[in-house]
């Protein structure tokens, strides 16, 4: 009972001279990142993106630790425990991308009662003392009805890949898809499949629903299952529909094939990974001690035929196009916030 | 004294725990306190829960692999049904529970492979808990979320319960004389029968009894993470099997140990902490843990070797 007394007091200690140190240097203090899941290409390169800017960091000296911890499975559970092995280990901020965004609460509330930043981006948390980084994933489904209003006048019919299941972003996108589809009330979705954001799953899963399906229009997609989904079409001997892209390499690389082949036309959006970059320099800044508002929308990064040549080039083979943030980005994105 | 295999072989899940215990507190201090052990504890109770279930599957010579889908069913009634109207959410988890009972009778009475009911039960497990919580959300009744942050004096909640736990089902299978009489329909069903059990009422003594210790585990998840998810515990299968094993169980049912068991979850869920307190990089985490696993694993074998030798 005594140390919890001893913490309680040391945190409490800490807050009260917090206002004291404002602007106080950061150089000792340590940041971690919880990660969820490492099985596709948008979170290679988001670790990769967060190690990038951390090494530097540490560099620099702005920062004294940034290490990246990632669970086997995405898996609730054990990132709930990774986030307490965080706390006993003596973090100052911890940055999360969850799981999920209420079951991690228990575990959260327990770092911000040790007197912890938490900082969640992507997959967000609900608990209201963290801060969350969140992308309108809703609005990214619904650009893509926007674009195929314009693309394709008479309507038609639309094959949805959704991703996995029970995610919280699946049900986000899929459900401004379907506010799309109402609004304009041109489309129609003739099937849905799962494709866990991964181009084998989706290839399967298209290619098991396409015999049943009448003609497709268009292909509305989640990210990294465009590509897949194209070979699908292609193995199945049907044309290839307009498929929207999810500026995974592998799909931009196709579509710029296409492009040169056949005028193929279509866009493609995703968040971009180095989203980790900036909850990174958020959770310094408010180390740093600044005020920061606790809700914070960041932009999604969509390619369009014009810029697919430029985009591509600066996507290294097999990740994700991206927008790395510095320090001033940061400092930039939180005064236009 | 010389230590006979017999007997190393049961230590043996205390003392790979203590190793991993000693371990985690000496990269890791601050672990070694009232608040340490609590956070580095709390999560091993539902793990504990769920691999006693694996257990008394296992010890009927079958093997569970809905566990973790049940589980999260559990976990999102407990955070929806049991929540709003309480009544309805203690019925539908009485279900479950029968529902469990009702597997062991089909599994017995259709002579079917309990791995291919099971997984095929893992399926509709995960779709019911979907049907209840399409996302995540819900949240845990507040007396749930009160009895999992109970500060007990001097001793953290989740040994006091872990011991007891232990201790309950170690009378229940190993010294009450019904607790023979399900191990030994493991064991050896044809002689059990022969002396006029019911094999049928010991299978469905023992599916029920998982489908118990299954609400358990997903109630206690649930008030620790105050809101509930699907897929909140589809690692636990696996992870219950391993924990069985690691405690002392065996494939070849009737021999199971509960308090091995016990120890065996608690010591899986220590891996990862000790893990994370290491340093290693999360692209190799996932095959320590594998590899301090089959250390175990292996090190049983050797011991089982001396034992028949």
């Amino acid at each position: 009972m005594k140390t919890v007394q001893l913490m309680i007091a040391s945190v409490a200690l800490s807050l009260s001279l917090a206002p004291l140190g404002v602007l106080a240097d950061t150089s000792d203090k340590k940041i971690a990142l919880s990660n969820n899941y490492a099985g596709n290409s948008w979170r290679q390169a988001m670790l990769n993106s967060w190690q990038k800017n951390g090494q530097q960091a540490v560099a620099d000296g702005v920062i004294g630790a940034a290490d990246a911890f990632t669970t086997a499975e995405n898996q609730v559970t054990e990132q709930a425990a990774q986030i307490q092995n965080m706390i006993l280990q003596g973090y100052d901020a911890i940055v999360i991308n969850a799981a999920s965004p209420d079951a991690l609460n228990g575990a959260v509330q327990q770092a911000c009662d040790a007197g912890i930043i938490v900082v969640s981006f992507d997959g967000i948390v609900t608990a209201p003392c963290a801060w969350r980084i969140a992308v309108d994933f809703a609005a990214m489904g619904q650009s893509q009805i926007d674009y195929l209003n314009e693309k394709l006048p008479k309507g038609g019919n639309l094959l949805e890949i959704r991703g996995l299941a029970g995610v919280f972003v699946d049900d986000e996108i899929s459900a401004g898809i379907h506010t799309g589809v109402k609004e304009s009330g041109k489309f129609k979705i003739t099937g849905s499949v799962h494709g866990d954001w991964a181009q084998d799953v989706a290839q399967k899963a298209v290619a098991g629903i396409l015999p049943s399906l009448p003609e497709i229009a268009a292909v509305v997609t989640q990210g990294g299952d465009g590509y897949g989904a194209a070979q699908a079409f292609k193995a199945a001997g049907r044309p290839v529909p307009l498929i929207i892209m999810g500026n995974r390499q592998d799909e931009l690389l196709w579509w710029k094939e296409q492009k040169d082949a056949n005028g193929y036309e279509t866009m493609s959006v995703s968040i971009a990974p180095g989203v980790s970059t900036l909850a990174f320099w958020v959770a310094q800044q408010i180390l740093d001690g600044k005020t920061v508002a606790k809700d914070l929308v960041v932009p999604f990064l969509r390619v369009d035929q014009h810029d697919l040549e430029e985009k591509l080039a600066k996507t290294e083979k097999g990740g994700v196009a991206n927008v790395e943030y510095s320090l001033i980005d940061a400092k930039k994105f939180l005064a236009e916030m | 004294m010389t230590l006979s295999p017999r007997m190393f072989r049961s230590l043996l899940p205390a003392m790979s725990l203590s190793v991993i215990l000693i371990a985690i507190f000496y990269l890791q201090p601050r672990t070694m306190s009232y608040f340490g052990l609590n956070l580095l504890l709390n999560l091993a109770l539902p793990i504990a829960f769920a691999t006693l279930a694996q257990m008394c599957i296992i010890t009927v010579n079958d093997l569970d692999l809905g566990i973790g889908g049940f589980v999260g069913v559990v976990a999102c009634i407990g955070a929806t049904l049991l929540n709003d109207s309480p009544l309805l959410g203690v019925l539908a988890l009485l279900g479950c529970i029968a529902s469990y009972a009702a597997l062991g009778a089909l599994i017995h009475l259709r002579q079917l492979p309990s791995i291919v009911v099971t997984l095929g039960m893992s399926f509709f497990w995960l779709g019911l808990a979907l049907m209840i919580l399409p996302r995540p959300g819900g949240s845990a009744p507040q007396w749930l979320h009160a009895i999992m942050t109970f500060k007990t004096p001097y001793i953290p909640f989740t040994i006091i319960a872990l011991s007891v736990v232990a201790l309950l089902v170690h009378w229940m299978l190993k010294v009450s004389a019904y607790g023979t009489i399900l191990r030994g329909a493991g064991g050896n069903p044809s002689s059990v029968e022969r002396a006029g059990w019911s094999l049928l009422k010991t299978k469905v003594t023992m599916y029920a009894l998982a489908g118990c210790f299954g609400v358990l585990a997903g109630l206690t998840l649930v008030g620790l993470t105050t809101s509930g998810d699907a897929n909140i515990a589809l690692r636990y299968t696996l992870l219950t099997i391993a924990g069985v094993i690691l405690g002392g169980g065996e494939f070849v049912g009737g021999r199971i140990s509960p308090i091995g068991a016990v120890l065996g979850a608690v010591t899986l869920t220590l891996t990862g902490s000790f893990l994370a307190f290491l340093h290693i990089s999360p692209d190799w985490q996932i095959g320590a843990q594998g590899g301090i696993l089959i250390l175990v694993l292996a090190l049983r074998a050797i011991i089982n070797r001396a034992e028949t030798r």
